[in-house]
This record gives structure tokens, C-alpha cells and sequence, in this order.
């Protein structure tokens, strides 16, 4: 007997049970029914019995009618007729002698007991045991593109999970009392609540779950770093590999929208105040989302000519498709949020002038200056920060250049400095756009890498190459003063710094040089000065972002909340989300108190 | 949408002045700051400084030269037609403060832009002295106009053609050394211009402030692509400018980083007229 006898079907965990003496299995599959079938004696007459072959669904049949209650008085292996009742044990449940069969699990043989009293459930596996069984169901990949095909198309790399993919990878939840999961989540979705929904196949009801805290799922099942966050709390992942909580996520999020299931609440209570949201990023969506459900009047200004954010400039096609970006922001517009594109606060309007017109202000303009190192050669031609090539690929689809008019940067041998995603996103977008080699140059090695590991593996597979522990130290350009080389210098790790990573140091006379005709530099993101120069009494952290009070995201200034990169610095997507909730939360306190207030003074008044 | 409500061609049809509608940048848009238009839905963002201003009619003014696809396809439109996006205002206003006087210069389009500047520091108070250089007298712009905020102008072509012959460093040098009043020097044109003219009022010791226009994608201090080298340091054009403190800015990487796109440009040409 072998681990593999141990089936599954659908989210069904399926037993293959076996005799304990003559070892020859029960189980039967009859075109579409599957049972596990044994002889039983009753009232002294031999009849047959068939029980369903699932964990988690009971369902006992026989050859003749039985009474409620009835105990059956033996049960036999219809192989070698051997009596299989096990003298030692007893019912947990009702006290009833036990038939004993044997199934496989994880590390060998366990007994599974079936009850003599016909109807009682008890089968005598323990939760441990329950686990053995369903962690031998291996973590479902989600089917995905051609590896040499999709470097040449900017569609999105994962389809996605089947509905048959879905329900054996919800199997796997063990439905944790304490699911340890859902702290790893920054906005703490009922995670068990919901695959428990996916795998009673109540997919539409599972996004909804999700939407209780969560109100992009799509986005996030995709662009979410699950490894670091929610799948690395999950128990599984201590024996097996954690349950895909971020492609299940994805899943019924997709099922969703495609099967047209999303609906828009109408809003009919109105508070009379107005907020405005400065940036269209995750954070400023969630606030506009949260804030507008809530009977708020929101407007949010964006200050490009798209929406979305980083979602819209930063993340490639490939890794998530603007239809669904902008499908949320549709949502979010059919909710009645007003959204105005082309508007750069701090120019057109400062915040001051906003807090006129609005009660409350949420700040989410993200940390979009780019960093350059400084080096040597830094200003020739075809040298790029990441944001500029990825704007002007994602934002200005400079990819279908000259059909666009934005000319996209080319070239044959590009190199990319950084380990981050969005360094993978511009390796990947590169090699989408026909260069012959694209490196990636990163200073620390591999076990560093900041990117997920799913990024890094999907750039492995296309054929992107990785220098580590190697640096920039200054480029080389040709006469018509463009890039065409860049001097390298080997490192190797030190001393542990201040983040907990080992400090890589530079090894002395290794220097050599590397040929490449196009450099993106991916090294990190700064504060954007814009809302700063006209709004100084905004309190600015050490690091020059802006200065919260943590449990409201209340900034300096009252009434002015901030959230997302402007607060952290570079971060994720589902945090800067999880900021946004935080400020909503607060500033919806702050006004409802406000409001009471105000009605209270006019009662008086009257 | 913004409509443009006037169009004016200039210097041939080589230089186009569009007054287009938009109020609530027109209240906002202080001299020295600018704007950026996409044409459609498939155009580029290009940046364009605004020369003009009519807050109370809400009316913007943008005047810009016919280099490349993109001011081509912008000289295709009329008056009456419908700009998809224009997004501003953009960049650090000029400093403007009553000073006593100020020297302008302008080349080219430049004076497009500086006639927004000067025009402030008129209004502050400043006695104003103007030197406008263009290649002949065919691409002069905004005589006119610079006239009525000047409270001295001269105007010098390559050629010869109008006014006196040779470049703006010339009457600069003149005014340089005669008066010892300038207080500073706005100089806005050719990335060459501006270069000789800060070499010349460095040796004077007077103030000079330059208006820079390279590359740029998003204009809110994104992308980087606008990067210049500003007292040895990186700078963003569209956050920290456009304008600076000429005697530090390195003009050498500026003019190499102008001249990326040609080739593109070019290509992007040919295809739109394929």
C-alpha cells in the first residue's frame, strides 16, 4: 500500500480502506459512485452496507432496511469473511462496539473505525490524524502560459485555477480554531471562513467573505506577497507547503466578476460630509470605497491622465491586467465616488484650500520619486529609473510604439539593477519587448532576494539572468553618449546590518566589465516633494515621509490622514490597502462625533 | 476635455499659439510653471510651459514649436477642437519679487515662456530690460507683446535680418558692463543660449536663473526621466524646476540627454505619415 492509494475527489478527501488481515481493499467504483463496500450480519441474516468513501461526508446505506438506532452485530471482510470487530475499543460517541479497517496516511497505516450502531459518525481519527490524511493532497499549481510563448505577449502568465483545482486545494485547509493565517493578513480576511465556502462550492458567497474586509480581492489574490504574509502563518506549511490561500483568493474573486456576480450596494444614507481622497493607488481606493459605503460624498483626484495608481504605471499587463484594475474602479464609480484625473494637489489645489471644501483629507500619493545611485555616467542615454520604463510601458504603452506615440526603450543586452518585484516586472517587460539577454544585477545573493519567489521563478523560467552579489560601481557610454557597458564589482556578504540582512561588501580589484546597451535602475523609491512644498506644517518622519499617529493615520495635521508608501516608504499593495482601512475607520469616528455634535448644538439652539 | 478657443500660426506655421480653456488652471498657474497635454488617447504627454495667462476668462496660453510627431499632430487641430487631457499647474513657479532691475533673455520659442516670467516681474514692480534673439526676423515671436512689458528691448537675429546682427550674448555683454544695477538675468531658450549666456554673467558675478525642458514622461516627479545635474546633484526638472540656478547646472548633460530621441522621433514621423 502505497501513500498515493489515498485519493481525492473534488475537496472530498477519499479514503482507500483496506482489510486489517487479509489486506484487500473495500473500496468499489461503479461508473459514477464510489463506495466503500463490506458485509455486515444483522438480526443473525448477512446483508450488504456501503459508506461513502469521503472524510468529511457521512453517508451509510444497506441491503435491507434497518431500524433507527439499530446495532449491527458484526461486520465482515466480504474477502476473507473475517470478523472485523476490534474487541479493545469502543464508540467515542455512543458507547457502541467498533469495526476496525486500516487506511493510508502521510507516514503509514492508521486504523479507522466504523460504528456498530447504525448512523453514529464516529470514526475515531483524530484532528492529527485528519491532517496526515489531507496533507498528502500536494498544493495545486495553477495552470499557466507557455513559458516560450509568453515572452513574446504581454497576457497575463497564470489562467488561474480551475473550479476542480479550487475545490481540491480548499481540501487542503485544515480549518484551524485559531487560524493563524488570518494575523498574517494585513487586513486580516476570514481566511478559513472562505475556502471553507470555496470547498462547499459556494464560490460567489466566498467573495463575498472576502469582500467583508477585503474589497479587492482580485488584485490582490494576484499581486498580494501570500509567502510573507498570510501562507507563511499557515500550519501546513510546517509539514507540506502552505494552501494557496492567494490563488484561492484569485479564484473566486475571478468566478465572481466573470460570472457577473459583483453587485454595487445602493447607498442611501447621506451625512452630508465630503472627503476628498488625493491619489487613485490601492490605499486611495480603499478609502474611497470604505469611506463612500459608508454615506460619504468622495472625491478623488488622481494626478495622472488613468487611474489605479501603482497598479496602473507600476505592475505590468502580465502580472495583472488593467481590465481588472479598471473593473474595480468602475465599482467604485457605479458607487457614486467621483473621480478626477489630471489633478496634481499641491499645484492645483494645496490641501489647506482642500479642507474648505472637504471634512476630511486622505493622502495616498505613494513614494514615486525614483532613486539613483549617483554613479558615474548615470545621466547618458538608455538609462533608466523603473519607474520611467515601466511608465512608459504600462501607463503610455509604449510596447505598441509607434502605434502609440511614446517611444519605448530598446535594446539587445539590457540590464536591470535591483532584486525587488518591480525589478523582475522590468526584467520580464524587457524580455517581452525582444531583447536578446536581460540580467538582473543584485548586490546581495539569492536567499536576499526581496522579490517573491514566485516572481523570481516565473523570470528564471523566462530566461532572465541573475549576477548576485554583484554592484554597479560606474557606466561606460559610447561617442553618441549612450550606454554601453557598465563596470561591475564583486561582493560578498558580511556582517548582519540594521535590517537583519548581511551586509554585502565589496571585494577589492574584482572588478570586471559588463556589456549591456540598456540599464534599468530598480533600486527603491523616495517621498514625492509635490504635497510637501505647499502644505510645510505637515510633520515629516526622519526618513522624509509623513508622520501618522498609528492607530488612526491621523497626520500633523487635523483631519488629514495619510497612508499607503507616503507613510512607509516603498511597500506592498494589500499594506498600503490595510493603511487606507485604518484612516477610513478613524476618520469615519472622528466625523460621525463631529456630526453628533453639531446636530446636538442645533437641538440646543432651537 | 479642454477646447482650444484660439490658434494663432507663427514664424511660418513653424510656431503655433494655442489659447485653450481651461479655468481652473488658468486661476492656478503662476509664471515659470507648465502644463501637460495629451493630444488623444494613444499620444504622448508632452510638456509645454504656459506663456500666458487669462484667470478671469479662464484661458491658458501655451506657444510651441513644430519639432516632431507629436507638435505636428498638435498643429493639426483647430480652433474648436478638443485637447483629451492638459494637466497642470506643473513645476516650482518663478521666484518673482521687486528687485529693482532685471535683464530677460530669450531665444527662440523661449521667449514664449519668458514672456510669462518678464511679465511678472513687471507687475511686481521691477524695471525690465529685454534681449530677444531669433534665427531671422521670419521666427520672431511676441514682439509685440514684449514690447509693452519692457521697459527697454532689444532684439538681435543671426542673420541680420531684424534688428541688431549676432546673438543675445552680444547686448548682454554690453549691458553687463554698463550697468552695475542687474540684479539678475532670466535666461530661457536653447539649452546653447542659456549655457553662454550664464558663462558670460558669471564673470559679472550677477544672478542668472535658466528654465530647463528635458525629456519627461509624467511631469509630477515620477519618472526621472528629466534628471539634471544641479550643483553636482540629481535633481527632477518637473519638482525641483524647471527653473535653477543657472552657474549650476550642467548644460554639457543636458544637451547630450536632449538628443535621445531623435532616431524615435523620426520613426514616429514616418509612421504617422504612413
Amino acid at each position: 500500500m502505497l501513500d498515493h492509494d489515498v485519493k481525492y475527489l473534488k475537496f472530498k478527501t477519499y479514503l482507500n480502506t483496506y482489510c486489517p488481515h487479509c489486506h484487500a481493499g473495500f473500496n468499489v467504483e461503479k461508473k459514477d459512485v464510489k463506495q466503500i463496500e463490506f458485509k455486515a450480519i444483522y438480526q443473525g441474516e448477512e446483508i450488504d452496507l456501503y459508506l461513502s468513501p469521503y472524510l468529511d461526508v457521512f453517508e451509510i446505506e444497506s441491503s435491507v432496511d434497518i431500524q433507527k438506532d439499530g446495532t449491527l452485530d458484526d461486520l465482515i471482510c466480504p474477502h476473507c469473511k473475517k470478523s472485523l470487530l476490534n474487541k479493545e475499543t469502543l464508540c467515542g460517541e455512543c458507547g457502541s462496539p467498533v469495526a476496525e479497517v486500516i487506511i493510508s496516511a502521510l507516514s503509514g497505516l492508521i486504523p479507522f473505525f466504523i460504528c456498530t450502531k447504525y448512523g453514529c459518525e464516529w470514526h475515531g481519527l483524530t484532528k492529527r490524524d485528519e491532517r496526515r490524511i489531507k496533507l498528502k493532497i500536494p498544493r495545486q499549481d495553477m495552470p499557466e502560459q507557455d513559458q516560450t510563448l509568453r515572452v513574446h505577449n504581454f497576457q497575463e502568465v497564470p489562467y488561474g485555477y480551475t473550479t476542480e483545482l479550487a475545490l481540491l486545494e480548499a481540501g487542503r485547509c485544515l480549518q484551524c480554531k485559531k487560524p493563524l493565517c488570518v494575523e498574517g493578513c494585513p487586513v486580516n480576511v476570514p481566511i478559513p471562513e472562505f475556502i471553507s465556502l470555496v470547498a462547499e462550492e459556494k464560490f460567489d458567497e466566498a467573495a463575498k467573505k472576502i469582500k467583508e474586509t477585503n474589497l479587492f480581492p482580485a488584485i490582490c489574490g494576484r499581486v498580494c506577497p501570500q509567502e510573507a504574509q498570510c501562507e507563511a502563518k499557515c500550519i501546513m506549511g510546517h509539514k507540506d507547503q502552505p494552501v494557496a490561500i492567494g490563488r484561492l483568493e484569485r479564484f473566486v474573486a475571478d468566478y465572481e466578476r466573470k460570472m457577473e456576480l459583483v453587485k454595487v450596494p445602493i447607498i442611501n444614507h447621506n451625512t452630508q460630509q465630503k472627503i476628498a481622497v488625493i491619489g487613485s493607488g490601492p490605499g486611495g481606493l480603499t478609502v474611497a470605497a470604505d469611506m463612500r459605503q459608508l454615506g460619504y460624498a468622495v472625491t478623488v483626484f488622481e494626478a495622472l491622465h488613468e487611474t489605479g495608481g501603482v497598479l496602473t504605471y507600476g505592475i505590468p499587463e502580465f502580472r495583472l491586467p488593467k481590465s481588472i484594475v479598471q473593473f474595480e474602479i468602475n465599482f467604485l464609480k457605479e458607487l457614486g465616488v467621483r473621480i478626477e484625473t489630471n489633478q496634481v494637489i499641491g499645484n492645483i489645489h494645496t490641501i489647506d484650500e482642500l479642507l474648505e471644501e472637504f471634512d476630511a483629507v486622505f493622502i495616498g500619493v505613494g513614494a514615486g520619486l525614483p532613486t539613483f545611485m549617483g554613479l558615474e555616467g548615470e545621466s547618458l542615454g538608455n538609462i533608466f529609473s523603473a519607474n520611467e520604463y515601466l511608465t512608459r510601458m504600462n501607463l503610455m504603452k509604449a510596447y505598441k510604439f509607434p502605434e502609440y506615440d511614446t517611444p519605448m526603450p530598446k535594446g539587445h543586452s539590457v540590464t536591470v539593477i535591483g532584486g525587488g518585484n518591480v525589478a523582475m516586472d522590468c526584467a520580464r517587460t524587457a524580455k517581452r519587448t525582444g531583447a536578446d539577454e536581460v540580467t538582473i544585477v543584485y548586490r546581495r545573493s539569492r536567499h536576499e532576494l526581496p522579490a517573491r519567489a514566485e516572481e523570481v521563478h516565473h523570470a528564471e523560467e523566462e530566461g532572465i539572468k541573475f549576477k548576485l552579489l554583484t554592484n554597479p560601481v560606474k557606466y561606460i557610454g559610447t561617442d553618441f553618449n549612450t550606454v554601453k557597458g557598465m563596470e561591475c564589482i564583486k561582493m560578498q556578504l558580511g556582517e548582519p546590518d540594521a535590517s537583519g540582512r548581511r551586509r554585502p561588501v565589496p571585494i577589492e580589484g574584482s572588478n570586471f566589465i559588463l556589456d549591456t546597451d540598456l540599464v534599468i535602475v530598480a533600486v527603491g523609491t523616495g517621498p514625492n516633494p509635490v504635497i510637501f512644498q505647499s502644505t510645510p506644517d505637515l510633520k515629516r518622519n526622519k526618513w522624509g515621509y509623513i508622520d501618522v499617529n498609528e492607530e488612526t493615520n491621523e497626520t500633523s495635521k487635523p483631519f488629514v490622514y495619510a497612508g499607503g508608501d507616503i507613510v512607509t516608504g516603498s511597500a506592498t499593495v494589500i499594506e498600503a490597502m490595510g493603511a487606507g482601512r485604518i484612516a477610513a475607520r478613524a476618520m469615519h469616528e472622528k466625523l460621525t462625533a463631529l456630526r453628533k455634535k453639531k446636530t446636538k448644538k442645533a437641538s440646543v439652539e432651537k | 476635455m479642454f477646447q482650444i478657443v484660439r490658434k494663432q500660426e507663427m514664424a511660418q506655421g513653424t510656431i503655433i499659439r494655442f489659447d485653450i480653456n481651461a479655468p481652473k488652471i488658468a486661476k492656478k498657474v503662476k509664471a515659470g510653471q507648465f502644463v501637460i497635454i495629451r493630444v488623444n488617447e494613444t499620444g504622448e504627454r508632452i510638456p509645454l510651459t504656459v506663456a500666458d495667462k487669462d484667470a478671469f476668462a479662464g484661458i491658458i496660453t501655451i506657444i510651441f514649436q513644430v519639432v516632431g510627431k507629436s507638435t505636428a499632430l498638435m498643429r493639426s487641430l483647430k480652433e474648436g477642437d478638443l485637447i483629451k487631457d492638459v494637466v497642470g499647474p506643473l513645476g516650482r513657479p518663478a521666484e518673482v519679487e521687486d528687485m529693482g532691475t532685471v535683464l530677460m533673455i530669450g531665444g527662440g520659442t523661449g521667449v514664449a515662456i519668458l514672456h510669462h516670467v518678464a511679465k511678472a516681474f513687471k507687475e511686481a514692480g521691477n524695471y525690465v530690460i529685454s534681449i530677444m534673439g531669433s534665427k531671422d526676423k521670419e521666427m520672431l515671436i511676441l514682439e509685440n507683446e514684449m514690447t509693452q512689458i519692457s521697459d527697454e528691448l532689444v532684439i538681435t537675429t543671426d542673420d541680420g535680418s531684424y534688428g541688431q546682427r549676432g546673438f543675445v550674448t552680444q547686448p548682454l555683454e554690453k549691458y553687463l558692463s554698463e550697468r552695475d544695477d542687474i540684479k539678475l538675468v532670466y535666461a530661457i531658450g536653447p539649452i546653447i543660449m542659456m549655457k553662454n549666456v550664464v558663462k558670460l554673467t558669471k564673470k559679472f558675478d550677477v544672478k542668472t536663473m535658466v528654465s530647463l525642458n528635458p525629456i519627461m514622461i509624467d511631469g509630477t516627479g515620477m519618472c526621472g526621466g528629466c534628471r539634471v545635474k544641479v550643483a553636482d546633484e540629481t535633481r527632477f526638472c518637473c519638482v525641483d524646476g524647471p527653473d535653477f540656478d543657472g552657474a549650476k547646472v550642467d548644460f554639457d548633460e543636458l544637451m547630450n540627454r536632449n538628443s535621445l530621441y531623435l532616431k524615435e522621433e523620426k520613426d514616429s514621423l514616418l509612421f504617422s505619415i504612413r
